[in-house]
């Protein structure tokens, strides 16, 4: 048998060799972007390939959630190695601009993306548009004989009690949420809440998966959430029993808010970072991200889907997305209702 | 040759035994100057997360005390109370028996129920729930067996039915691995000595075996008490408004670390409660034989008529624990209309959880050893106290031990961001307190006079500890190695945080899928991850030689 002093020391040696070797084997040399990205790897792997091949610029992209992303690099500060930040709503991005870690983005990049899909201040820009809308079990609904509501405020009505699935702790929500304050007062906002609680709105924390895929199951009649989560259910399952309803005439529910980037004050190599944004902006990767994920581009030119009810079909609020930044009242109101707590 | 004392003395004897300190017969500094260096480093690099937590709850100033003193802290606080209690209690009511028929009984094939039975905790609670929910969910696969006899939806499983169920399912194994370990190595003459003297088999039971098991069960109740507090999958999944899902909203939705940091201290506040009522519990137990050094084989316990029921039990626990997710996962994993744009390596996958985790047992091991001894050896004040700061870390969730560790490091520690080490740090942080319980447990099982003769002998203290002390522990040190290895391979947030850019580990994969609602990419790296997972338990079981 092996003297245990032996095993102590053979451990501690492959301990140290360990640590020693493995930072060093990542050092390469070229042009290196660093990409936080909020968006998942499955969908944008396939671009930062395609960017590195037509570039030769490699692209080192760390995933994660885009909250938890944008709470790195506010504790990174001054040291994020983060060249570019890519989130998944126009909140988080608020929040950095907010913090001063973003950098004012040139014309030429702003230019090209529609007054509505970024930020006045060109800290950000809008690289893809989502849409919320009212998921529904269409067999559900029938059995249960509702009617599809014409205002997203009308779900805090009786004929829907504990019928109505939200994620309230989800950022596309709260934006919801700010629109609904932004068009209709802060007291309308606080009161739909608590009514929509009072109601029994059931709480699936921050997954719009989870919500989508309850009302899929019929586990739930139906649901508030963004319009490409239907998408991919039916892609997994084309026989799932799921549909939507975009709410009519400027309802604060037909909201379209946005995917969207920043280049961060940190980067050392902003020209660089605004090569990569630009190449989510033409007309390769619009295309890619209306095919693959369902969502809306935001240059124009671009072939949709025709599952995918057209843009100008939607009647969507007039709002400046960002007007959805004062996050604070929305989430005071949020969290007061006892949304939160269930 | 056995002392032979009368049953009552005897049962005395053993809770009057810590009064006799090792301390008393040897001085104890300077020579344990060494020890405490050590132990205050690593206590000092794992306690780090509660100094970022103090320095972000400060920023709040006033407002923090008036966000800590609302109603909704209080319901939170309440909510894991009481969610701790009942998971305890019945990973308690599942894990005694379960421990005591597969070291004690003669039960059909007990160690393939033993392994089977220790299987749950291989699996992540992330997976755990949504298996449970795809089974037992209103509308599950359980409704769809049922649907013919005109039931259309169970009732919810979500709030604290939920999560109760799911984390009672993957933590009892918690309580097996330290009661077993102490069933097997307590003396055997202790309780066939108390039968001799008339006890029927319950009363020895409740009488002798279960205060013997007292540091055991401390050390079980303990492990399942943090693990509780500190989930995250099941209580996001099942929807139940505990510590660890009020810290996550509050960074998620308003980028607010300060509340998030005060919520975490108050997590951490209990934890101290909850290593004090352990202390207590345990009360130094040193269960060690007195007079013969001699194991002798324990006689199993003929179950007769109670063997049914024995396996009924078991085999109810294996199918909810273990089947019921592997086979959920299976038939994902079987789904196979979906693509994926990024391919399933599973060689790098694998070698990269391996290598993390496998990292991550052996400084943990090596970690926990000086610690543990210190805690064993002296009685001070400090030492008392460098010992229960090793438990910190375990009770915060993973996301804000990664996020203080982005602070610390990339602002003092540039050169390690974003690298291994710094993982293998955060994995630490969490996990050391598995190694550290089961450490000590084995530690308190060793008769101090071994080592004191060693030590009259001329052996100078580290060469006590090295040839004496480690080998007679070396079970209960490699196990808690093996729980190390378990949770850091399962552990999810820390991982996609603090990994270096582009290291891809089974529970990222998963993330990566599950984030993009295609499960049937979800079963693949699943069920390597648990099989993983499961041959390291298993090479523990096998080293154990039982």
């Amino acid at each position: 048998m092996l003297k245990m002093h032996r095993v102590i020391i053979l451990m501690s040696l492959l301990v140290l060799l360990a640590l020693i070797i493995f930072p060093v084997a990542a050092q390469d040399s070229g042009e290196r972007l660093t990409l936080y990205s909020g968006r998942n790897e499955e969908l944008i792997a396939p671009l930062i390939a395609q960017f590195t091949e037509a570039t030769g610029v490699q692209v080192d992209v760390l995933y994660g959630d885009t909250a938890a992303l944008a709470n790195q690099i506010l504790e990174e500060g001054a040291n994020s190695p983060a060249d570019i930040y890519f989130g998944q709503d126009a909140g988080a991005l608020g929040a950095l601009a907010k913090a001063g870690v973003l950098r004012t983005l040139p014309s030429d990049i702003m230019e090209r993306v529609p007054a509505e899909f970024k930020a006045v201040d060109a800290m950000w820009v809008g690289i893809s548009g989502r849409a919320r809308v009212l998921v529904y079990n269409p067999a559900r609904v029938e059995e249960l004989g509702l009617a599809l509501p014409a205002s997203m405020v009308d779900l805090a009505k009786p004929e829907y009690a504990g019928q109505v699935g939200w994620a309230p702790a989800n950022a596309s929500f709260q934006a919801n949420i700010t629109a609904l304050r932004v068009l209709l007062g802060d007291d309308v906002a606080a009161q739909w809440l608590a009514d929509m609680v009072a109601n029994g709105a059931v709480s699936y924390g921050s997954s719009n998966t989870n919500l989508n895929q309850a009302v899929a199951n019929g586990e739930i009649a139906m649901g508030i959430t963004n319009h490409y989560y239907m998408f991919r259910i039916l892609a997994e399952n084309p026989e799932a029993s799921i549909a939507q309803h975009f709410f009519p005439a400027g309802d604060a529910g037909s909201l379209i808010n946005i995917a969207g980037a920043g280049i961060l004050t940190t980067s050392d190599q902003p020209g660089l970072s605004q090569r990569l944004l630009l190449y989510l902006l033409g007309h390769d990767a619009q295309q890619y991200f209306a095919d693959t994920t369902y969502e809306y581009p935001v240059i124009s030119g671009i072939a949709v889907n025709d599952r995918l009810m057209p843009l100008e079909s939607i009647e969507a609020p007039e709002l400046d997305l960002s007007n959805l930044n004062d996050l604070q009242t929305t989430l005071e109101l949020i969290e007061a209702s006892g949304a939160l707590d269930e | 040759m056995q002392r032979f004392l009368p049953l009552q003395q005897m049962t005395q004897v053993l809770p009057t035994l810590p009064k006799i300190r090792l301390s008393a017969r040897l001085p104890q500094l300077p020579r344990y100057i060494g020890l405490y260096l050590i132990s205050a480093v690593i206590v000092a690099a794992v306690t780090l997360p509660i100094l970022y937590l103090v320095i972000r709850a400060a920023e709040a100033g006033t407002e923090g005390i008036a966000y800590l003193l609302r109603p909704r802290t209080l319901t939170i606080v309440g909510n894991s109370l009481v969610l701790v209690a009942a998971v305890v209690a019945a990973s308690a009511a599942i894990g005694i028996p379960f421990a005591w028929l597969t070291t004690r009984t003669n039960l059909p094939f007990r160690r393939v129920w033993l392994i089977l039975g220790l299987l749950p905790m291989v699996i992540p609670s992330y997976i755990g729930a949504v298996t449970i929910v795809a089974v037992l969910g209103p509308v599950g696969y359980a409704q769809q067996l049922l649907a013919p006899l005109g039931i259309d939806r169970l009732p919810e499983i979500y709030g604290f039915f939920g999560a109760w169920l799911t984390i009672t399912l993957f933590t009892y194994p918690y309580f097996v691995l330290p009661v077993r370990a102490a069933l097997l190595k307590s003396d055997p003459a202790l309780e066939e000595a108390a039968h001799s003297l008339g006890l029927s088999r319950w009363q020895v039971f409740v009488r002798v075996t279960l205060p013997l098991l007292r540091p055991a069960l401390a050390a079980g109740a303990l492990l399942t008490a943090l693990y509780t507090l500190s989930d995250f999958g099941a209580v996001m999944v099942m929807r139940y408004n505990a510590f660890t899902r009020a810290i996550f909203t509050s960074y998620n939705s308003s980028f607010d670390r300060s509340q998030a940091a005060i919520l975490s201290l108050v997590l951490v506040a209990l934890t101290i409660g909850l290593l004090l009522a352990e202390r207590r519990f345990a009360q130094h137990q040193k269960n060690y034989r007195i007079g013969t050094s001699v194991s002798r084989p324990i006689q199993s316990i003929k179950l007769g008529r109670w063997q049914i029921p024995a396996l009924l039990f078991c085999s109810l626990l294996v199918t909810i624990g273990v089947l019921l997710p592997v086979g959920v996962l299976l038939s994902w994993a079987l789904n196979s209309n979906v693509t994926s744009a990024v391919p399933i390596d599973l060689n790098e996958l694998g070698w990269n959880t391996f290598a993390a985790s496998g990292l991550t047992a052996l400084v943990v091991g090596l970690a926990a050893l000086p610690i543990a001894i210190l805690g064993l050896r002296s009685s001070s004040r400090l030492s008392k106290m460098l010992v229960s700061s090793a438990y910190f870390g375990n009770v915060l969730p993973g996301l804000v031990v990664a996020l203080a560790l982005v602070f610390f490091a990339s602002h003092a520690l540039p050169a390690i961001y974003q690298t291994l080490p710094l993982l293998v740090l955060g994995y630490a942080v969490r996990f050391l307190p598995y190694s550290l319980a089961a450490t000590r447990s084995a530690l308190t099982q060793i008769n101090p006079s071994i080592e004191d003769a060693a030590r009259c002998l001329g052996k100078r203290p580290w060469q006590v500890t090295l040839q004496i002390t480690m080998p007679l522990a070396r079970a209960g040190i490699l196990g808690g190695m093996a729980l190390v290895f378990l949770n850091a391979m399962k552990e999810l947030p820390t991982t996609l945080i603090l990994a270096p850019i582009g290291f891809k580990t089974l529970a990222t994969r998963i993330w990566t899928a599950s984030e993009n609602a295609t499960l049937a990419l979800v079963g693949l790296p699943g069920l390597v991850l648990m099989f993983v997972a499961a041959l390291s338990l298993a090479l523990i079981l096998w080293r154990e030689k039982y």
